[in-house]
């Protein structure tokens, strides 16, 4: 098989790293995502400065301290005789790497004052650091929930192939039901049975699998597909002139045909999925406040006030461009292996 | 701002007013002398005198859905009858007393027990026709019958009896009530005198209820106000012209209103309405959030804003203290919260003026009681303010209890005597994204004492459904309404048995002591002689209720309105309708500028 190995050798360590970034989240967002600075809401992104006013150059980048002006809300001044120079590997607030290592080391910070990166939200909670937080359960979500849909969707998809009959008709009916269902509502229905008091890990899970068990029909008719002409080759006749049982036919001759589709479907689902959790946050069916995720962030937009007036709460979006543009990217190089795979033939 | 919510909730307080009011001076000395012109004794306005013409556009959230008073109950068609319609006594929203309307004077026997009123002479409804006290008989004698089932039924059930009315000539009306009140002139605001002529048929053919629609055609409609139905463009609009006939004049002699026309429109969205504004499509926009109003104020031209200062709206977390036991875990929570130490640590804990600085960012005032800043003569000023201390609460708690333990995190948590951690849930209306943001505030606030509070934002009506029928949840945070600043606007929520006594609705008898010591002064206040008698009534109750905590008051926000700079006599109340309650007075500067341009 030729695929074009330098491009999606390219996205793949773009991706790689990205993920990278958000895995470490805790050791490059300078705060917790969840402490409020009641002082200091709405604040805009602090400007990196490497000369000061009179033009003498810094080596160590700076920004000016933000004060609020007075009988403002939302309205800050930079005060020039103030100066806060950013500093790299400083210790703050602890942390666990990985979910695991307890920590306190940032990868850049200030020693007096908070520094606003990306400015803050309406409770004065640091932007940046939401978004790195954030990333961490967006992109979970997409994950997993791929994850879910893809295994499920593999299974039963192979299955209603290889063995055709009965059980192809039942799951393909079930799978077009489950396309033709009203998602958004469902999910509406299954929060308003859930009990008030979920623990925000318990919600997380609950979009994941919803997410993921809803979508599994897509995959599933794909991977069908492969299977049903798969059985056909003749290298699976002979298998199962030799008496092979169906279960190591499907495992050792039909799952590795599926691979190619597997893996752009995931390209595509995984995008996908993040998507559909930042679309639930946003409408308050996905993981409570104040947990950060990248729907909970965009959520505020739905104000004009905080559309017309703050401009950095649009910059989760732009947090999800390269990430989106990375696995869309990786799902048409996949797709192109394919198919030049197929003209290999 | 106002959401359905509040809608619900006000019509629920808005009913429940009982209708018993202590003795107060007679409204007759205090009336303006009537001015003679022809038959028609007018009243004369003393605001500052107008240029007539002009049209007035303005935005509703959404349709009103009837012109009928008898069964208006939402904020729109409430909204747009009260500038068709007109009642005997008024209630000035800018000194909150009580100013003559259609009735020109009002006599209180000495036992309490009659009001005798005098009609003006000469008025004429909207359609020309003569107006006397055979229209107000038929008016109550509609709002009283039980068949209709009108809003305003309930207000004229005096002691259990309905309030008899008695014509004596065609000028002269007795309203005998069965229990003494003195201030019961306050009920009459609000009360819309109907046309006869154009009702009765439909009354007696039991059609009332379905007449009045928005299809109703404007010559069989009218009303006494200062303006008349002219177009309804369903969907879009509703277009309302001077009435010809109205009953006040400025003071240099000439009639109002000023205005030629009056334009709803109809824009769902707050946004959109505030777009509307800013694009100058609307002359006026009222119920503003703090932030659509920083947004407006800050790119003005041509209008200016008004923060009229605090309103009578009170919000507050409360905790469920029904007795219902629908789980153990359920019922061991709800332990904590019947514990008044509980509630006092949490009131402790709670940062008020964070609410107010950054969910009405600056444009509002904590409260620790129900009586707002807004309310200028009931407010118990003994009551006392204690500015948040996280020691006090933990202080509180550990007498209640309590104790601290390290959680998995590194953090206290707060853990009760079974050494069960406290957590709790806390709703709110998904489409009031202040209240969401009060509650996030208050779960932060209570992160610190160790306590994992969860904000759950619901659809408004599952709320309700949770908070006043299956009682299935910990903690609410809601605000309340009040029309009028007397504490009866109010009854419903402080009686044990009110409907919108939240935290336990609907007691057969009361829980607690406090509760039962609640029903007996509201009770008392009632039938009090005096303002200050009633007043120390309802001081203790609000001393009771800081005390007890059952409400836990957060804040309540500013009236904000914005209109534009050619709008004359613009003073906008913090009693509803906040903008127009002097709609007759309003007229353009310039005289060429026709609103909603």
């Amino acid at each position: 098989m030729k695929i074009a190995p330098r491009r999606q050798r390219l996205i793949v360590t773009l991706l790689v790293l990205l993920h990278g970034i958000v895995l470490v989240g805790g050791f490059v967002a300078p705060y917790d995502p969840i402490r409020q600075d009641r002082d200091r809401p709405y604040a805009p992104p602090a400007r990196i400065h490497f000369a000061d006013g009179p033009g003498k150059f810094h080596l160590r980048p700076f920004v000016y301290s933000q004060r609020l002006r007075e009988d403002s809300f939302d309205q800050y001044d930079d005060d020039h005789a103030k100066l806060i120079p950013l500093k790299f590997f400083v210790s703050g607030a602890s942390y666990r790497l990985l979910g695991v290592i307890p920590a306190k080391i940032h990868l850049f910070g200030a020693d007096e004052e908070t520094v606003n990166l990306l400015g803050t939200d309406g409770y004065g909670r640091d932007l940046f650091s939401r978004i790195v937080y954030g990333g961490q359960i967006s992109l979970l979500a997409g994950l997993l929930a791929a994850g879910v849909s893809l295994l499920v969707g593999t299974i039963v998809g192979s299955a209603s192939g290889y063995l055709g009959g009965w059980t192809d008709s039942i799951a393909m009916r079930l799978a077009e039901l489950c396309l033709a269902l009203p998602w958004l509502y469902l999910l509406f229905g299954v929060r308003a049975f859930l009990p008030l008091l979920v623990s925000p890990v318990k919600a997380f899970l609950i979009v994941v699998i919803t997410i993921g068990v809803l979508g599994w029909a897509r995959p599933a008719r794909l991977v069908r597909g492969v299977a049903l002409s798969a059985k056909e080759r003749d290298f699976v006749r002979a298998a199962r002139g030799f008496g092979a049982s169906n279960s190591y036919i499907l495992r050792r001759h039909i799952l590795p045909q599926t691979k190619s589709v597997i893996l752009t479907q995931a390209a595509i689902l995984i995008p996908q999925y993040i998507l559909a959790e930042v679309t639930l946050s946003f409408l308050g069916l996905g993981i409570p406040e104040p947990a950060p995720s990248w729907g909970n962030l965009l959520s505020s937009l739905q104000q004009y006030s905080v559309l017309s007036s703050y401009w950095w709460m649009y910059l989760p979006a732009m947090a999800m461009v390269p990430f989106f543009f990375g696995y869309l990217a990786l799902s048409s190089t996949l797709q192109e292996g394919r198919s030049a795979a197929k003209i290999d033939l | 701002m106002t959401p359905k919510c509040l809608q619900a909730i006000r019509r629920a307080a808005w009913l429940g007013v009982v209708l018993t009011f202590p003795h107060f001076p007679c409204l007759a000395e205090a009336f303006p002398q009537s001015q003679q012109t022809s038959k028609t004794e007018f009243l004369v306005s003393h605001e500052s005198v107008g240029k007539p013409g002009g049209r007035l556009v303005l935005s509703l959230r959404a349709e009103p859905k009837t012109l009928n008073p008898i069964i208006a109950v939402d904020a729109p068609s409430r909204e747009v009858i009260g500038v068709m319609q007109a009642d005997l006594i008024h209630i000035n929203r800018s000194s909150q007393l009580t100013e003559p309307g259609l009735a020109k004077s009002c006599k209180v026997s000495k036992d309490g027990l009659e009001y005798s009123i005098e009609l003006r002479r000469g008025l004429q409804f909207s359609d020309g026709k003569p107006m006397d006290a055979d229209d107000v008989l038929f008016t109550f004698r509609v709002y009283l019958d039980e068949a209709i089932h009108a809003p305003q039924r309930d207000l004229l059930i005096v002691g259990g009896k309905p309030i008899e009315v008695r014509k004596v000539d065609a000028y002269h009306v007795v309203f005998r009530m069965a229990k003494p009140y003195g201030v019961g002139d306050r009920l009459f605001d609000g009360l819309a005198i109907l046309p006869r002529h154009l009702l009765e048929k439909p009354y007696q053919e039991g059609k009332l209820g379905q007449f009045g629609g928005l299809s109703v055609s404007p010559a069989e409609w009218a009303g006494l106000g200062p303006f008349r139905l002219k177009e309804y463009v369903a969907g879009q609009r509703i277009v309302l012209e001077r009435n010809p006939y109205y009953w006040k004049t400025d003071s240099s002699g000439s009639r109002l209103p000023y205005l030629d026309e009056i334009v709803f429109l109809f824009v769902p969205s707050a946004d959109a309405q505030v777009l509307r504004f800013q694009s100058g499509e609307t002359d006026i926009v009222t119920r503003l959030g703090a932030e659509n109003f920083s947004v407006l104020s800050r790119q003005a031209h041509g209008y200016s804003m008004t923060d009229a200062g605090p309103g009578l709206e009170y919000n507050f977390l409360f905790f469920n203290l029904n007795d219902t036991k629908t789980s153990a875990e359920a019922a061991r929570r709800q332990d904590w919260f019947r514990d008044v130490r509980f509630r006092q640590a949490i009131s402790a804990a709670v940062d008020r003026q964070a609410i107010v600085r950054l969910v009405y960012q600056g444009r509002g005032a904590a409260l620790w009681g129900p009586v707002t800043p807004g309310n200028k003569r009931w407010a118990n000023t003994e009551i006392k303010h204690p500015a948040r201390s996280l020691e006090r609460a933990r202080d509180l708690l550990r007498q209640a209890g309590f104790f601290w333990k390290d959680g998995s995190g590194g953090d206290q948590m707060l853990v009760d005597q079974h050494s069960s951690p406290v957590e709790f849930s806390i709703l709110t209306s998904a489409s009031n994204a202040d209240r969401t943001k009060m509650a996030t505030l208050i779960a932060d606030d209570l992160k610190q004492l160790g306590i994992r509070a969860q904000v759950v934002p619901l659809e408004f009506r599952s709320l309700l459904d949770r908070v006043n029928q299956t009682k299935d949840y910990d903690a609410c945070v809601l605000g309340l309404a009040s029309f009028d600043v007397d504490p009866n606007s109010d009854i419903n929520v402080w009686l044990s048995s009110g409907g919108t006594h939240l935290w336990n609705p609907s007691q057969a008898h009361p829980a607690t002591a406090w509760e039962a010591e609640i029903d007996k002064l509201m009770e008392q206040q009632l039938v009090a002689k005096s303002f200050e008698e009633r007043k120390k009534s309802y001081d203790r109750v609000q001393q009771i209720l800081d005390e007890n905590q059952p409400f836990i008051f957060l804040a309540t926000p500013d009236i904000l309105v914005g209109a534009k700079d050619n709008v004359g006599n613009f003073q906008p109340s913090v009693l509803e309708p906040y903008a127009l309650w002097n709609v007759e007075n309003l007229f353009w500067r310039n005289a060429s500028e026709t609103g909603g341009k």
